[in-house]
């Protein structure tokens, strides 16, 4: 057992699991609501990801003194990954919200958030076109 | 470098083109809302469409002319800066997506006057720039997070244009948000791959990337990253497999967004994966992984077929034409798992016509919604005889999508047997040209429906109104046009071909 492997990269493997774990949640749940949930974990693992690529190690944070007097000494932890991840937290605070206005406007129309009544809905509604306009292969193909 | 310094010295308008060619969508959006008017937002959208689409044809003179641009955003020098840098492979698809965009919009007045109600009509504009302008973004854009960025900005505008579509049918609402989740999990997917990329290279300029995988070669990391990004992009293709969310979205999507997704979005995602497999990850890397021909080929040719014959079986014209682009998709795909310049020129130029053929088709279902109210066939039938104009559009874009000769569909599958011939692939060559077979049977089935059948009200001329025939004509002359006239798109589609094959080198560019 590399312990200094396992425990240097718990970042890393922190960042696996809260991915899976998120990704499971989108996949297996049928409410969504928690689907939401799930692909903002999601995401948020991917947040952790970057900021631990930017770690340097003994590096402090990316901020010169004021009087701009740099010490060539000094190792400064990589700002760029902070930076892109500030725009991607927007980007998957836009996604949350867009998809929980679209929740709402489907329980407005299907009176349901479950996405096995949804699809039962949506069959019915699927069969009655079919009965309407032919027979043929509809629905989720 | 003489062109650099004189573009340098002489910072002109024209040098801030391809700046301009996202901005002034990205400005109009807001724009749209903050004026509030709905009588002057379609004016204002159709403007940028149309300065967009002005400037995208003089990016791609300029392209074919001189070789690439490359633009750096606040005058800051690239790798650490942000470069836009434009050679013949996107500037064609800028090309592709501000014109199918500008040729819609005259269509969209009345077709959203109908579809869409009156209160979300002003923000249904803005969306649809705000949606342009991130397509136009991320085509574009020469830096790998930038990508990402726009991919969003185009995304999320799209959930809500297809999300308008509730009101004919409340099923586009559980449409979008499969989208959304879908594209969410491809974009987290591609953005996964980017930061493996950054992690490995320590940079997120493409061309940077591309020297520096190209020196130290490919580890793990790199690998992961390309799987990473593959699949992600994969999914915004709508690569078989990863399709699912597009025939409902392209369903129950308003028609005009339908017209404007099928020309224009999934081939925006399939130029950014051409862009990451062969200027990022070199072709060699790919000989390496044998990524394409143990996975793009196949899922290509299943696309092809599969896409085709649950295409065949529909009683929905929009939903077959949603199939039917995930067997044309399967084509594109093909020619880029060739891995050759003829195979990656087809892919290009399918791209493009496929993106008018797609356009002319959706707007042509548009236009028989407008009248007889929905897109199953059954309503549909006889309408051939009572609107002929819009009829005969939808035939001779019909037997563009089949390949038919003297149609743009001719040009690149005729391209695609012979990249299929020349790497010596008979069987491939052979399964082209069966599954547009297949795609006869299906615009076959939509001719029958609208020909053959007697209509409901016979006798009474009711064609569509001229707003929605002049594009719809517009796009089905392209269609035949692009069939004859191929030395611009054959021309800008080897030049394309050419730059992606050799990476970001201005060298090759410029040739025809």
């Amino acid at each position: 057992m590399d312990w200094a492997y396992l425990l240097g990269h718990l970042n890393y493997w922190l960042f696996i699991v809260m991915m899976m774990t998120g990704l499971y949640i989108v996949i297996a749940r049928g409410n969504l609501v928690k689907k939401i949930v799930g692909l903002n974990i999601f995401q948020t693992a991917v947040f952790m990801f970057y900021i631990s690529i930017g770690k340097v190690t003994g590096g402090t944070a990316p901020i010169f003194p004021t009087d701009m007097k740099i010490d060539p000494e000094t190792v400064y932890t990589n700002p760029l990954p902070h930076v892109l991840i500030l725009t991607a937290i927007v980007v998957g605070i836009a996604t949350t919200s867009l998809g929980l206005a679209l929740v709402v406007r489907i329980r407005e129309s299907y009176d349901t958030i479950e996405e096995d009544d949804i699809l039962d809905i949506e069959t019915r509604i699927a069969r009655e076109e079919n009965r309407e306009y032919g027979d043929a292969m509809g629905g989720r193909a | 470098m003489s062109v650099q310094d004189t573009q340098q010295a002489a910072m002109t308008l024209a040098d801030h083109l391809p700046l301009l060619q996202v901005l002034v969508p990205f400005m109009a959006a807001p724009l749209i809302v903050v004026i509030g008017a709905r009588r002057l937002a379609w004016g204002i959208a159709f403007a940028a469409s149309l300065a967009s689409a002005g400037i995208a044809l003089a990016i791609l003179l300029q392209v074919l002319d001189s070789g690439m641009i490359s633009y750096h955003i606040g005058g800051w020098v690239p790798p650490l800066g942000i470069e836009y840098r434009i050679d013949a492979a996107n500037a064609i698809v800028l090309l592709l997506i501000a014109s199918v965009s500008t040729v819609v919009l005259p269509f969209a007045a009345r077709s959203v006057a109908a579809e869409i109600a009156r209160k979300h009509q002003t923000l249904f504009y803005a969306m649809w720039l705000l949606c342009l302008a991130g397509l136009l973004g991320m085509v574009a854009t020469g830096d790998a997070f930038n990508v990402f960025v726009f991919l969003e900005v185009s995304s999320l505008s799209t959930y809500v244009l297809v999300s308008m579509g509730a009101r004919r049918d409340k099923r586009a609402l559980t449409a979008a948000y499969d989208y959304l989740i879908m594209g969410t999990i491809g974009a987290t997917f591609f953005v996964i791959g980017i930061g493996f990329l950054y992690a490995a290279t320590g940079t997120l300029n493409m061309a940077d990337m591309a020297a520096i995988i190209r020196e130290n070669g490919a580890d793990r990391t790199i690998q992961t990253a390309f799987a990473f990004i593959v699949v992600g992009m994969g999914l915004k293709v709508a690569v078989y497999p990863l399709h699912l969310w597009l025939p409902n979205a392209y369903t129950y999507a308003p028609s005009v967004v339908s017209a404007f997704l099928g020309g224009t979005a999934t081939k925006a995602a399939i130029y950014v994966l051409m862009r990451f497999m062969f200027t990022v990850f070199r072709p060699e890397f790919l000989f390496e992984v044998r990524a394409l021909d143990l996975i793009m080929v196949p899922l290509a040719l299943v696309a092809m077929f599969a896409g085709s014959i649950i295409a065949i079986f529909q009683r929905d014209m929009k939903r077959m034409l949603a199939y039917s682009s995930i067997a044309q998709i399967g084509y594109i795909l093909l020619g880029i798992g060739f891995l050759t310049e003829t195979g990656l020129s087809a892919a290009v130029i399918h791209l493009f016509n496929h993106g008018i053929t797609k356009a002319a088709l959706f707007m042509g279902a548009g236009a028989l919604i407008f009248r007889s109210g929905s897109s199953f066939y059954r309503s549909l039938e006889g309408l051939g005889r009572t609107m002929p104009f819009t009829g005969f559009a939808i035939v001779i874009a019909g037997l563009s999508l089949i390949g038919v000769p003297g149609t743009a569909g001719f040009i690149s599958k005729w391209l695609l047997v012979q990249a299929a011939i020349e790497k010596g692939w008979w069987p491939i060559a052979l399964a082209v040209v069966a599954s547009s077979l297949l795609a006869v049977i299906y615009v076959w089935r939509v001719v029958e429906v609208l020909y053959m059948k007697e209509p409901k009200s016979a006798g009474t001329r009711d064609e569509a109104p001229v707003s929605m025939l002049v594009p719809l004509w517009i796009a089905a002359a392209a269609t035949v046009y692009f069939g004859f006239a191929t030395e611009l798109t054959l021309g800008a589609a080897q030049s394309a071909a050419d730059s992606l094959m050799s990476g970001f080198s201005p060298v090759h560019a410029g040739g025809g």
